[in-house]
């Protein structure tokens, strides 16, 4: 792994952890069976309420467990796309560094190890989501 | 490549990340590395057959009208106590023989600043970092675009770290 800049934080010996990238490609050839060999042909499971709310903005379809009406390629390029793809994403990247870790390493892993932090971290990761959810989210949707 | 450690050490850069200081000491072939690959693609299944990887299921929880993320996210902690408990009870080791220690987390700033962060960005991809990979598995290639962009949110984290409030 070549990282565009000599920065301490970036100094690791990566054979180390190369473990992960392992991991997490195995995760995503879990999703290809799931969603193959494995897979529901149900609409996926939402409550009427909310399907209410998304509706109003145009989300209708239950094909997939994302909302592909407002998460594809051709919407990449909208200011709505960019918001939930591109700056979305960098948020979880960027926040999931500076606390330290995610739902799995502070939520489960250190509340199950009663760190202190990692609760302080999960109450933050959801205060941040319910604020996202419901205030910020449905003026993003409204763009 | 990258062993210039005299600035930070490498162990403290890790310990305040929390990654892998108590990683195993011994070093083996690569392909050893497949048994992680076999967890993850068990792991990958189940986001996707519990709906974790749900949209709808994010909106849902912070939405306060469904009980399942919340019954996961309580079932797999109370997983993960009686785990602990049993590996330090019962001194469990590692599959090769090393003993497992869990290093305490330390607090500081960016637990606050960065779960904000990190729930903001969680409210609206619907997906923490391991199910964007799973997404991109079943079928949502744009969600790559996602996964890119948080990646370059880790570089820009460790670029700027040394100005950030901690």
């Amino acid at each position: 792994m070549c990282v565009p800049a000599n920065i301490p934080f970036f100094n690791y010996n990566w054979k180390k952890e190369v473990w992960n990238l392992f991991f997490v490609f195995g995760i995503f050839l879990g999703g290809i069976i799931a969603a193959t060999l494995l897979a529901n042909p149900e609409p996926v499971a939402v409550h009427p309420e909310l399907a209410k709310e998304l509706a109003t903005y145009g989300i209708t379809n239950y094909d997939s467990l994302i909302p592909t009406q407002i998460m594809n390629w051709g919407q990449l390029f909208t200011l709505k796309g960019f918001l939930l793809i591109v700056v979305g994403g960098f948020m979880v990247g960027f926040g999931t560094r500076y606390a330290g870790g995610c739902t799995s390493g502070h939520a489960i892993m250190g509340i199950s190890n009663l760190q202190l932090p990692s609760l302080i971290a999960t109450i933050c990761f959801m205060l941040g989501g319910f604020v996202m959810s419901n205030w910020l989210l449905p003026i993003i949707l409204s763009l | 490549m990258n062993t210039n450690f005299t600035t930070t050490p490498e162990q403290d850069v890790r310990a305040m990340d929390a990654i892998c200081v108590n990683q195993s000491e011994k070093t083996h072939p690569l392909y050893y590395n497949l048994k992680y690959m076999a967890v993850g693609l068990i792991f990958g299944i189940i986001f996707v057959k519990s709906e974790v990887i749900s949209w709808f299921r994010i909106q849902e929880m912070f939405h306060l009208q469904s009980f399942h993320m919340y019954g996961i996210i309580g079932s797999a902690i109370a997983v993960g106590m009686i785990s602990i408990f049993l590996i330090k009870k019962l001194n469990i080791k590692t599959i090769y023989g090393e003993k497992i220690s869990i290093a305490d987390k330390k607090f500081n700033k960016g637990q606050i600043y960065g779960g904000l962060i990190f729930g903001l960005g969680w409210g609206v991809t619907g997906a923490c970092p391991g199910p964007l990979f799973a997404q991109i598995g079943i079928g949502a290639t744009v969600i790559g675009v996602t996964l890119l962009s948080a990646i370059a949110g880790t570089w820009v984290y460790g670029r700027f770290r040394d100005r950030l409030p901690h």
